[in-house]
C-alpha cells in the first residue's frame, strides 16, 4: 500500500516503540505534524527547540529508552544543536529529527535552510539526510539502532519536506545491517583474567565508576564486585546513583569538587579499576601527577576512550555489564584491611561540610532538606555550576537513573527541560530540578510547557543573585573582581505565576522544610525560590592544573 | 612523523566530510588523500597521508573506526607496503634545453603526454621519492604546473 513519507515516518516511530516526542513545529515539518495529529504518540510542545532536545535527553537518561525530539529546518534545527552536543558528550541516546527544505532547493540558500548534517557532524554519533522516501523507514530504523547500541549517542535525521510528502510502499526493514558498525559487547576473557589477577594481589585498589555503569544497567554487577572484593568505590559526577552512597566504603564523587577521601584514595592507590568512565580532566586534575603509583584496569565499550588520557595496563573493551559478570565469577578478595582502615579514617576525618548552624539559608541546607523530604527517592536534575555541585555533594544517591546532569558539555539551562523529560518518562516519580538563578533563566520559557501539560516538576532555585561558580572563581583566582557575575534577577515567584505555575519564595531557614513539603504535596509544577547566602563557595575544590589531592577547603 | 592510513569506507555522501572533519578538528593538515571505488561499487578505498605524532594518530584512528560508514582503518606505515602516485608536470622548454628535458624524462621513465612549442608535459608514476626527485630535476627548467593524485598505498601481505 502506498503511503506518504510523513505517515511512513510516524508508522516507523511506532514500531520503534516511541511513546513521547518533544518538539516544535515549523514549515518544513508540517507533513509530519499533520500525521502526528492522528497518532497516539504523545507530543509535548516545548517553548524553544533547545528545551525539546534537553527534554528528550532527560527522558533518555531517566528511562533508558531513546529520547526523541523534532524541530523544523534552519533556526529550528540550529536551536537543537546545544542539546545534541550535550547528549553527545554524555553518551545519551536521542534521535533528533529536523525538517529540511525541498531536496531540489538544498544548497540554494532557501528560506529557513541550514546545512544540518554539516553543522551536527562533529556532535552526533551519526547523522542522515534522507534524499529519497524509499530510504526513509530504513534510515529511521538505523537511527534508533545506532543511537541506542554500543556507546550510545545522538543521531540526527534530516527530513526534506518533499520526502515527507512523496509516496511509496511502506516497508519497515526486519533487520539492521550496517557494514561499518558492529559494536563489541563481550569483553576478552584473557584480559578479564589479567584484571582478576591484578585485583587479587593489589594492596590499595579503588573502583572508579562512571556513567557507563548506568548506561549499561550494571549497578547490580558493580555491587556484586564490591561485595566480593570489598574494594572502595568512587564515582564520577555522571556515575552518581551507580553505587549506593549509603555504603560505608562509598567514597562518593571524586575530582574537582569531589571528596577529600576519594581524591586521596585514588592518588594513593596502587590499582585503579575504571569502569565506564573516561578520565575526564575534571576528574584527573593535572594529568602527569595523577595517581602515580597506580596500575590501571579500564573497562569501556568505546576503544577510543581507552588510553586516551592515561596509560592503561589492562584495557578491556566491552559492555561493562558483560565484563563485570565475567569478572565477578573469577575475582578474589585482595588483602586490603590496612588500606580500608586508612580510607575509612579519611572518610571520617574529611567529610564534606558546610556551616549547618548558620541562621541564613545555606544552599547546601536546601539540598539536604530536599533529600530528606524525598527520602532520596526522587529524580534530581541539575543545572550547571554551584547548584550542580551542591546537588552532587549533599544529595545521597542510591539508585541509577536518579541523577540527571550535564556532565561533559556543562550546559546551563539543561536541568529544567531535562526534568520535564524525566517527569514525562516517570510520571509517578517526584522530579526536582536543583537550579541556580542564572541557569534557570536560560530555559525559563519552559514554565509554560509544565503549566500547559501540568507536568509536576519542582524547581528549586538556589538564588544567590550571582552566577555563583563564576563569582567563586573570580573570588579565588581573579582578586574578587566580580565582572558580569552579579545578577539583577526578575521576581521568580511572580514570573512563575504569570505562566500559571505555583511560586513560593523562601527567605527563612525554618521555612525551607515546609516549602519543600508543600511543593511535593501540590499535584502540579512548583517553583521554589530559595533566597540563599550570596557568597557561598563550593568546597572542597581542586584549582585547575593542580593534582587532585591538593584541595582548597578540604580540611575544615 | 608521516603516516599512511588506508581505510575502507561506504561509498556514500558525507563520508569524506566526516573523515576530513576528524583530522581538521585536531588541527592536522592532510598531506594527501586519494579516494576511489573498489571492485565493489558500494565500497571505496581511501588512502590518507598525514603528519602526526603516534599517540594523537592512534586516537584519530580509533575515532575513524567509530564512524558508522567506515568499515576498516589501518595505519600501514610500519608494515611493508607498496605506494604509488601519479604526477602530471608541465615544464618550460626552448630549443636549447628540449633534448635535456627529454633525457631526464627517459631516466625517470616518464611518459611524454604533450609537447608544445614552449612547454612539455610529462606523466610520472612512482613512489613519493621518485616524484620528489622528478620535481627537483625539472625545477631548473621552470615548472609551469604540477598536478598530483596523492598517494595510493597497499600493504604487501
Amino acid at each position: 500500500m502506498k503511503m506518504r513519507g510523513a505517515k511512513i515516518f510516524v508508522e516507523t516511530l511506532k514500531r520503534e516503540g516511541v511513546k513521547h516526542i518533544f518538539g516544535y513545529p515549523g514549515g518544513a515539518v508540517l507533513p509530519v505534524f499533520d500525521e502526528l495529529h492522528d497518532s497516539n504518540i504523545s507530543f509535548i510542545l516545548t517553548r524553544h527547540e533547545q528545551g525539546a532536545a534537553h527534554a528528550a535527553d532527560g527522558y533518555a537518561r531517566s528511562t533508558g529508552k531513546v529520547g526523541v525530539c523534532i524541530a523544523t529546518s534552519g533556526p529550528g534545527a540550529t536551536n537543537l544543536v546545544t542539546g545534541i552536543a550535550n547528549a553527545y558528550m554524555d553518551s545519551i541516546p536521542i534521535v533528533a529529527f529536523t525538517g529540511q527544505v525541498r531536496t531540489d532547493l538544498i544548497g540554494n540558500d532557501a528560506f529557513q535552510e541550514a546545512d544540518v548534517t554539516g553543522i551536527t557532524r562533529p556532535i552526533t554519533k551519526h547523522n542522515f539526510l534522507v534524499k529519497n522516501v524509499n530510504d526513509l523507514s530504513r534510515i529511521v530504523r538505523e537511527a534508533f539502532y545506532i543511537a541506542s547500541t554500543g556507546r550510545p549517542g545522538p543521531v540526527v535525521v534530516d527530513l526534506p519536506v518533499d520526502v515527507q510528502m512523496n509516496e511509496t510502499d511502506f516497508n519497515y526493514p526486519k533487520n539492521v545491517d550496517l557494514k561499518g558498525y558492529k559494536p563489541v559487547y563481550e569483553g576478552h576473557l584473557k584480559q578479564i583474567e589479567r584484571a582478576a589477577k591484578l585485583i587479587a594481589t593489589s594492596k590499595r585498589p579503588i573502583i572508579y565508576a562512571g556513567g557507563g555503569i548506568i548506561i549499561s544497567g550494571a549497578s547490580k554487577e558493580l555491587r556484586e564486585l564490591f561485595l566480593k572484593t570489598n574494594i572502595p568505590v568512587t564515582t564520577t559526577l555522571l556515575g552518581l546513583g551507580a553505587f549506593d552512597q549509603k555504603e560505608e566504603l562509598s567514597l562518593d564523587m571524586l575530582g574537582m569538587h569531589g571528596t577529600v577521601y576519594a581524591n586521596n584514595a585514588i592518588m594513593d592507590s596502587d590499582l585503579i579499576i575504571a569502569i565506564g568512565a573516561r578520565f575526564d580532566d575534571r576528574v584527573t586534575g593535572k594529568i602527569d601527577k595523577f595517581a602515580p603509583y597506580a596500575k590501571v584496569i579500564h573497562v569501556d565499550i568505546d576503544p577510543a576512550a581507552i588510553s586516551k588520557n592515561v596509560v592503561v595496563d589492562v584495557p578491556i573493551v566491552g559492555d561493562v555489564k558483560d565484563v563485570l559478570k565475567k569478572l565477578n565469577k573469577i575475582v578474589k578478595k585482595p588483602k586490603i584491611d590496612e588500606w580500608l582502615r586508612l580510607v575509612k579514617q579519611w572518610k571520617k576525618e574529611y567529610p564534606i561540610v558546610y556551616d549547618s548552624k548558620a541562621t541564613v539559608v545555606k544552599p547546601q541546607y536546601v539540598v539536604e532538606q530536599i533529600y530528606k523530604a524525598t527520602g532520596g527517592d526522587a529524580i534530581i536534575s541539575t543545572e550547571v555550576g554551584q547548584n550542580q555541585m551542591w546537588a552532587a555533594q549533599f544529595y545521597e544517591f542510591t539508585k541509577p537513573r536518579t541523577f540527571i546532569s550535564s556532565g561533559g558539555l556543562g550546559t546551563m539551562g539543561y536541568g529544567f527541560p531535562a526534568a520535564i523529560g524525566a517527569q514525562v518518562g516517570n510520571p509517578d516519580k517526584i522530579v526536582f530540578d536543583i537550579a541556580g538563578d542564572g541557569s534557570i533563566q536560560m530555559n525559563i520559557q519552559e514554565l509554560c510547557t509544565v503549566a500547559n501539560y501540568n507536568i509536576p516538576v519542582k524547581i528549586a532555585i538556589l538564588n544567590n543573585s550571582y552566577l555563583g561558580m563564576i563569582r567563586q572563581w573570580q573570588e579565588l583566582f581573579y582578586k574578587k573582581r566580580y565582572m558580569a557575575s552579579y545578577l539583577k534577577n526578575p521576581d521568580f515567584v511572580k514570573l512563575a505565576e504569570s505562566f500559571g505555575v505555583k511560586g513560593i519564595r523562601v527567605e527563612k531557614k525554618r521555612e525551607v522544610k515546609t516549602a519543600i513539603n508543600e511543593a511535593i504535596r501540590i499535584k502540579g509544577p512548583v517553583l521554589l525560590d530559595f533566597v540563599v547566602s550570596e557568597e557561598e563557595n563550593v568546597l572542597p575544590m581542586v584549582p585547575t592544573g593542580s593534582a587532585i589531592n591538593r584541595m582548597i577547603g578540604g580540611m575544615a | 612523523m608521516k603516516h599512511t592510513i588506508s581505510a575502507l569506507v561506504e561509498n556514500k555522501f558525507g563520508v569524506l566530510a566526516h573523515v576530513a572533519g576528524l583530522f581538521s578538528a585536531r588541527g592536522f593538515n592532510i598531506d594527501s588523500l586519494a579516494v576511489g571505488k573498489t571492485d565493489d561499487p558500494e565500497i571505496s578505498r581511501m588512502t590518507i597521508v598525514v603528519d602526526a605524532d603516534d599517540l594523537t594518530l592512534e586516537q584519530v584512528k580509533k575515532q575513524l573506526n567509530k564512524l558508522i560508514n567506515i568499515i576498516s582503518v589501518h595505519d600501514i606505515t610500519k608494515r611493508n607496503f607498496i605506494d604509488r602516485e601519479l604526477m602530471l608536470i608541465k615544464v618550460s622548454i626552448n630549443k636549447k634545453n628540449r633534448q635535456q628535458v627529454l633525457e631526464i624524462a627517459e631516466t625517470l621513465e616518464a611518459k611524454t603526454v604533450h609537447v608544445g612549442m614552449k612547454t612539455i608535459s610529462l606523466q610520472i608514476v612512482g613512489s613519493l621519492d621518485k616524484i620528489e626527485t622528478a620535481i627537483k630535476l625539472l625545477k631548473p627548467f621552470g615548472i609551469k604546473e604540477v598536478v598530483r593524485t596523492g598517494r595510493i598505498a597497499m600493504a604487501e601481505e
